[in-house]
C-alpha cells in the first residue's frame, strides 16, 4: 500500500472515499468503463420504491421483484437499504449498478463518519447522492439509468425528509410521499387517498405495503406479496433512534390484513 | 562542496531509533485491554476532540501515542486502506492481521527512508467472537511488530503501566472493571490513585455489538459521562 507511506498526506486528506477511489482505483467506481458500441443485452431491472413521512419519521418500502424484459430475474431481491444509522435509499432501475452505487454511498456516509469522527448533515448525504447518480450518466444514456430515493431523519430539524432524483442528479426535496420505478404511477395513486398527516408508525407502515400492493396489481413489474414463499416487501422506518428494518414477522401479519379485506370486499379494485 | 562525514549504520539506526523514542517518551499512556466484553482502549487525553483512539472498520480499532499529526496521518490511512478492502472484496476480508503489516511496512519504510522517524507507537485491536479470538498488535516506530495477549500498554510510562496491568489483570474482567484497572495504571506515575474521568478518552469494541445493539461496527466511543458511570458502579 504505497499510498500508506507518509510525507503527503496532507495534498492528499479527503473525506470523500468516491473522491480518493477517483484518485487511486477508478477502475472500482461503478460505471467507470467507456462502453463500446452495441446493444445492450438484457438486464435485471429493479422496480417500484414508496417512502412517505409520518409525526415522528419516514419510511421506505421496496418490494421484491427484479425484471429482465419479460421474465422475472429475481423474486428476492431487496431494493431498499440503510445507508447509515439514520437514513436508508431505494433503488429502482438497473439492478448491478444500482447495488453497486448504494454500495459504494454506504462505504461513502461511513467513511466519513470515521475520517471525521461526525456524521454528514441529511442535505450533504443527499448532495452526494446526486452526484453519485449525475457521476453514472454515461451508463443511463446507455441505457442503464439508476434512480434512488432518499430518505432520512435529520437530526437538527428533528423531522423525517425525503429526496428524490432524476437520471441528471438533479435532487428534489418531496413532501409527504413519493415513489420511483415501473409501478410508481399505481403506487402514487394509492398513497394519495391513503396517506393522512398523521399516521402512526405501524399505520403508516400498512400504507406503504397496501400502496406497494395496488402497484403489483397494475404493473407486471412489480412483485405483491407472496404467502406461498413468505416473501414481503422490505420496509424500513428511520425516526429519532435510527433506521430499522421492519420485522417478517410484522409485515406478514400487514400483508395478510390488506389481502383479507380486500376478499372480504370483493371488488374489482 | 561539503564533505559528508562517515557515519556507521549502526550509529544513523541507532541516532534514529533514540530520537524516536525520545519523542514517545514524552507522550501521556494509551492501554489496549481485551476483556469478557469486548475490547476496552483507553488513553489518558484532555481533549474531548483530538482522538487517540480511533474506529478503523467494523471489529477493528487504533490506538496511538506520540505525535498528533503523524498518527491522525496513519489512522487516515488505516480507514482508507480498509474501507477500499472491504469494498472491493467483502467486509470479512479486512482483518486486523493485514492493516497491522501494513502498518509495519509504511512504519519501516520511513523508518529507513525518510528524513526522520515517525514518532509514534500503535496498537491495533480487532475484536473476535470470544476472547481467544481477540487479535491484538503492537507496532513501534522501526516498523517492528508483536501479537501480544490480553493487554497492551504503550507511550512514556509503558513499562510502569503494564506492570500496574499485569498485577490485576484477568481475563474475565466485565467492561467496568477493565475500565477502573485502566485509570488505576494509567495513574501509575502520579500522586492519585486512578485518574478523573474527564482526563481520559475511552472507547470499547464491544463483542457482541449485532445482538446488543443491531449493529455489525463494534466501536463504540464513550462519553465522559459513560466513563465516570462505569468507574463509579459497584464492581
Amino acid at each position: 500500500m504505497h499510498e500508506l507511506t507518509a510525507g503527503f498526506p496532507a495534498s492528499q486528506a479527503t473525506s470523500s472515499f468516491t473522491e480518493y477511489l477517483q484518485r487511486s482505483r477508478p477502475e472500482l467506481l461503478p460505471g467507470s468503463q467507456a462502453l463500446p458500441a452495441g446493444q445492450l443485452p438484457q438486464a435485471p431491472h429493479a422496480t417500484t420504491i414508496v417512502a412517505l413521512a409520518y409525526p415522528g419519521g419516514v419510511l421506505m418500502a421496496g418490494d421484491r421483484r427484479a425484471t429482465m424484459g419479460n421474465i422475472i430475474a429475481s423474486r428476492h431481491i431487496e431494493k431498499v437499504f440503510p445507508a447509515d444509522s439514520y437514513s436508508v435509499l431505494g433503488i429502482a432501475g438497473t439492478a448491478g449498478l444500482a447495488i453497486d452505487i448504494t454500495k459504494l454511498f454506504q462505504v461513502e456516509l461511513e467513511h466519513y463518519e470515521k475520517i471525521e469522527g461526525t456524521l454528514l448533515s441529511l442535505d450533504g448525504k443527499a448532495n452526494r447522492l446526486g452526484a453519485m447518480i449525475r457521476s453514472n450518466l454515461p451508463m443511463a444514456m446507455q441505457g442503464m439509468a439508476v434512480v434512488p430515493l432518499f430518505a432520512g431523519f435529520d437530526q437538527v430539524a428533528q423531522v423525517g425528509r425525503l429526496f428524490s432524483y432524476d437520471v441528471t442528479g438533479g435532487r428534489y426535496e418531496e413532501q409527504e410521499h413519493h415513489s420511483v420505478g415501473s409501478g410508481s404511477v399505481f403506487a402514487r395513486g394509492a398513497l394519495k387517498k391513503l396517506w393522512r398527516p398523521n399516521l402512526s408508525e405501524s399505520e403508516a407502515v400498512a400504507v406503504a405495503v397496501e400502496a406497494l400492493y395496488d402497484a403489483a396489481d397494475d404493473d407486471s413489474a412489480t412483485g405483491g406479496p407472496d404467502p406461498v414463499r413468505q416473501l414481503w416487501p422490505v420496509v424500513y422506518t428511520v425516526n429519532r433512534a435510527g433506521a430499522r428494518r421492519v420485522s417478517e414477522r410484522e409485515l406478514a401479519e400487514v400483508a395478510g390484513r390488506i389481502a383479507s379485506s380486500r376478499t372480504i370486499e370483493g371488488r374489482e379494485a | 562542496m561539503t564533505q559528508q562525514f562517515y557515519v556507521s549504520p549502526e550509529q544513523l539506526m541507532k541516532d534514529r531509533a533514540d530520537f524516536a523514542r525520545k519523542g514517545i517518551a514524552r507522550g501521556r499512556s494509551v492501554v489496549v485491554i481485551s476483556c469478557a466484553d469486548g475490547i476496552a482502549l483507553v488513553a489518558e487525553n484532555p481533549s474531548p476532540s483530538l482522538h487517540k483512539l480511533g474506529e478503523i472498520y467494523d471489529k477493528i480499532a487504533f490506538a496511538a501515542v506520540g505525535k498528533y499529526n503523524e498518527f491522525e496521518s496513519l489512522r487516515q490511512a488505516g480507514v482508507r486502506y480498509a474501507d477500499v478492502r472491504g469494498y472491493s472484496y467483502d467486509r470479512e476480508d479486512v482483518t486486523a492481521r493485514g492493516l497491522a503489516s501494513v502498518y509495519a511496512q509504511s512504519l519501516g519504510a520511513v523508518f529507513t527512508a525518510e528524513q526522520k522517524p515517525f514518532e509514534v507507537e500503535l496498537a491495533v485491536a480487532e475484536v473476535g467472537r470470544d476472547q481467544a479470538s481477540d487479535h491484538l498488535y503492537r507496532l513501534t516506530f522501526d516498523g517492528s511488530i508483536a501479537d501480544v495477549n490480553g493487554f497492551v500498554a504503550m507511550g512514556g510510562l509503558a513499562e510502569q503501566v503494564s506492570e500496574a496491568l499485569e498485577a490485576g489483570w484477568s481475563a474475565e474482567l466485565s467492561l467496568a472493571a477493565t475500565l477502573r484497572l485502566a485509570v488505576k495504571a494509567l495513574a501509575a506515575d502520579k500522586e492519585t490513585d486512578a485518574l478523573p474521568g474527564t482526563a481520559v478518552e475511552a472507547a470499547v469494541l464491544d463483542r457482541n455489538s449485532e445482538s446488543a445493539r443491531g449493529s455489525r461496527r463494534a466501536f463504540r466511543r464513550l462519553s465522559s459521562d459513560d466513563i465516570t458511570q462505569l468507574l463509579e458502579g459497584e464492581a
